[in-house]
């Protein structure tokens, strides 16, 4: 099968994606494992805020609001 | 938005309820993800009124009530949401510690049955702690709407502890809840759970941690596990709390170091390390969670957030999302300054009218001219004044306000603007303390408990009251309809009044960003951290509900704080205003002192004496100003807002001055309450300090500088 690795900032709106590896800092890391995101988690973006910087995800049937900072240092892979 | 007794003022300086036990019955915890619906099943249960709010983070402090059944007293406490017990914030570090530590008889986990697998990641960590665990999977009239069936039984034998389903917002369904509360309590049931496995090689470790723990502490076989499992993590903090709470030493034990060199030592060659130890569980919980979700949901329409998506786009939509946003605030005002100008005028008048008669009244019984001059125009007509200036704005704005909070905008407020404030290097959450602060600076203080950075918190509390209170709101309501809309009435008055309201409300929050910006370049340095926010679902507000509780709340909230802080001010103030040296009163000289400077500001020697009076509380600022003016004028009775009107008129009053103390009002010291809280919030009074001294410079400033514009123009 065909994947692609990319990071999490970099998902079109509307594109689905899955968590491949998680590489923020620690905190930050610590706040997504709460949130669910493990590897292999299934993220789709939905939104992007009128003042950049921030997208929403949908996660776990839940909409997470992330920093492009943040969400940069996500490595996600597309099917 | 937080506005009852028990939310704001004075009792939010002593309300830190930690570990209540119930001596004579049982004592419950209320857990769960932020919200979920605690606080509503809290609420219903024990019939108090703790604020519920459609976004995460409304509850930031435990709160406790008493309930009972079948003649058993159960003692509630809601807790903080919470994603996880290993959390970062402060509100939810109150939760992780009452649910590790507060050792409460049952702790009903509530979850939310629209996103059951993310929920179920926090019922797992708390059956590590404790047995008896009560899930409640709430919110079930949602997850019907969006198609989703779940099957209780299924799930509560997956996990080994009591399932209940209940819509918190009817009653009814929760009396299967307290059934099985009371059947857990009472040992009719006995919640078996049935944890998660971790790999092979981590349970081995965890059962020689376990047994080493047991042969050198003495304490609750329960938390064996759950030490252990913290022990193999690492985590330094939770180990602290853990040994402060439990009495015990772990970090400098030689025999649990030896155990966990050796450990670290063997997990090195399988590839466990320190960084991906937490990554390892949560997959198992989360590989756990996700094949329960599978067994017990059934979703019948994939796309069952449609809607909410749709209306997503458009309120953060890159044109519209920002100005929506402005003409949601728009309208609000809007309404308020248009509803409330008859109810106050009418109160004007009844008020007035009734002094009349007192005033002929105390004549009649031949009562001393000064007592009575004391009592009614000092301490009753400033009570009147501020309740007729003061409940018809609130009465108004208020449940709007909560309307917005409940359909769950307020979230979507923050997304909308992270990005301005992570450029002034803070958090986008501050928005929502922000609007907290419009109910009551002290409760958007304490609120400010959401925002994870320690720094970031710090801006948030420095800079909240550069939002209006409930104390200076309706005074910028009065001051923008009777001046600056001046002679423009009805619908093209009120028009501007509002774009004057919402100017200086814009002006707040230009002057935060501007602030906080300093601030992150000079004392506060750092560099902006992460945000993490989750937007809750839209939900139809309950319209009765807020309507019956904002009034009522707010009105009684109003009358009560008029009673307790106008009356005594108004008696202060009239002796200030009556006694005098050498036939000067000390308003007078004070004023008098003050005036040179408050010219400069483009204010007068009065109005400055009045802020500085109306430190206790910013309401008594208008009828301080006011009483000043009519101690020297002839005028003494006021029939309606327009008699104000032309009292500041015949005081010297122009567009200026009106301007000026709108963004004086918005930008100066905040009250006694808020600076107490702060110094409770941030332990020093550097901070609380700073706090006072920062809004009122930029006020100086703002206003110095407008009367330099002016001068030049006119
Ligand atoms: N439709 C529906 N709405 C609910 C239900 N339970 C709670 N709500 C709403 O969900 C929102 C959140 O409720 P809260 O009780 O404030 O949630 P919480 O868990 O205390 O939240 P935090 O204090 O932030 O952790 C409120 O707007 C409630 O009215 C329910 O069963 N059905
Ligand atoms: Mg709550």
């Amino acid at each position: 099968m065909n994947t692609k690795i990319t990071t999490l900032n970099k998902l079109p709106v509307n594109e689905t994606g899955f968590i491949y590896d998680i590489q923020c800092s620690e905190n930050v890391k610590r706040r997504l494992l709460d949130l669910g995101i493990v590897k292999n988690t299934c993220i789709k973006t939905i939104l992007k805020s009128p003042s950049n910087g921030l997208k929403a995800f949908s996660i776990r049937g839940s909409l997470i609001a992330i920093r492009d900072e943040d969400s940069s240092s996500i490595k996600i892979y597309i099917k | 938005m937080g506005l009852t007794k028990s939310s704001m003022g004075n009792t939010l300086l002593n309300s830190n309820i930690k570990f209540n036990k119930n001596q004579n019955g049982f004592t419950i915890a209320l857990a769960g993800n932020p919200n979920v619906g605690k606080s509503t099943i809290f609420n219903s249960l024990t019939g108090l009124h703790q604020h519920t709010g459609n976004w995460p983070g409304k509850t930031v402090s435990n709160a406790t009530g008493h309930c009972s059944y079948k003649n058993t007293d159960f003692l509630l406490v809601d807790i903080p949401g919470t994603y996880s017990i290993l959390s970062d914030s402060q509100e939810e570090e109150i939760a992780r510690d009452y649910i590790c530590f507060g050792n409460p008889d049952a702790t009903v986990v509530v979850v939310d049955s629209t996103c059951l697998e993310r929920n179920l990641n926090l019922v797992f960590q708390i059956m590590e702690i404790t047995d008896n665990v009560i899930v409640c999977v709430n919110l079930l009239d949602e997850a019907k709407k969006k198609h989703i069936k779940i099957d209780l039984n299924l799930l509560s034998e997956l996990l080994g502890v009591p399932v209940v389903g209940t819509i918190a917002r009817k009653k009814k369904s929760l009396n299967n809840l307290l059934d099985t509360i009371y059947k857990v309590c009472n040992k009719d049931i006995i919640p078996k759970p049935k944890k998660v496995r971790y790999l092979p090689i981590i349970e081995n470790k965890i059962d020689l941690l376990n047994s080493k723990l047991k042969e050198l502490f003495n304490i609750s076989p329960n938390l064996h596990r759950w030490i252990s499992l913290k022990l193999l993590d690492d985590e330094q903090t939770i180990i602290k709390s853990i040994e402060s709470h439990l009495n015990i030493n772990l970090s400098n034990n030689v025999s649990i170091n030896n155990i966990k060199s050796d450990i670290e030592e063997e997990f090195s060659h399988i590839d466990i390390t320190k960084s991906n130890f937490k990554d390892i569980i949560t997959s198992s919980i989360m590989q756990r969670a996700e094949q329960i979700c599978d067994d017990v949901c059934t979703f019948e329409n994939s796309n069952y957030s449609n809607r909410d998506r749709k209306i997503d786009k458009i309120l953060t939509s890159k044109t519209f999302g920002i100005p929506i946003m402005i003409l949601f605030l728009g309208i609000i005002f809007w309404i308020t300054i248009v509803g409330a100008n008859y109810p106050s005028q009418m109160l004007f008048s009844f008020f007035g009218f009734i002094q009349e008669h007192l005033l002929s009244f105390a004549n009649y019984i031949n009562c001393p001219p000064w007592l009575s001059d004391m009592l009614i125009l000092g301490v009753f007509r400033t009570l009147t004044w501020i309740i007729s200036v003061m409940l018809p704005p609130m009465a108004i704005f208020f449940p709007l306000f909560t309307f917005l909070e409940d359909l769950g905008y307020l979230p979507r407020i923050a997304f909308n603007m992270d990005g301005f404030f992570k450029k002034c290097c803070c958090s986008g959450k501050q928005m929502i303390t922000m609007c907290m602060g419009f109910g009551c600076n002290a409760a958007g203080v304490v609120g400010c408990r959401i925002i994870s950075s320690p720094r970031e918190r710090l801006m948030a509390i420095l800079t909240n009251s550069f939002v209006p209170c409930n104390g200076r709101f309706p005074f910028l309501i009065t001051i923008a309809t009777i001046f600056i809309a001046g002679s423009y009435t009805g619908f093209t008055g009120s028009i501007i009044s509002t774009i004057a309201v919402l100017f200086v409300i814009i002006l707040g929050i230009f002057m935060t960003l501007i602030i906080s910006k300093i601030l992150s370049k000079t004392i506060l340095k750092g560099i902006p951290s992460s945000f993490v926010l989750e937007l809750p679902p839209y939900r139809k507000p309950q319209f009765g509900k807020i309507l019956v509780r904002s009034i009522f709340d707010r009105t009684l909230f109003v009358l009560g704080r008029a009673i307790c802080v106008a009356a005594p001010a108004g008696l202060v103030i009239w002796i200030f205003a009556n006694i005098g040296i050498n036939g000067e009163s000390l308003l007078n000289i004070i004023a008098n002192f003050l005036n040179p400077f408050a010219s400069l500001m483009g204010l007068d020697g009065y109005i400055l004496t009045a802020f500085i009076f109306g430190i206790p509380a910013n309401e008594i600022v208008l009828p301080i100003i006011l009483m000043c003016y009519l101690g020297n004028g002839s005028l003494v009775s006021l029939d309606d807002t327009f008699a104000i009107g032309n009292i500041l008129v015949q005081n010297g009053w122009t567009i200026l001055t009106a301007i000026n103390v709108m963004i004086f009002t918005c930008l100066h010291f905040p009250c006694t309450t808020t600076l107490l809280t702060i110094k409770k919030e941030t332990g020093k009074w550097k901070w609380t300090f700073l706090s006072f001294i920062i809004p009122t410079i930029c006020g100086i400033i703002l206003c110095m500088f407008t009367t330099f514009v002016y001068n030049i123009f006119v």
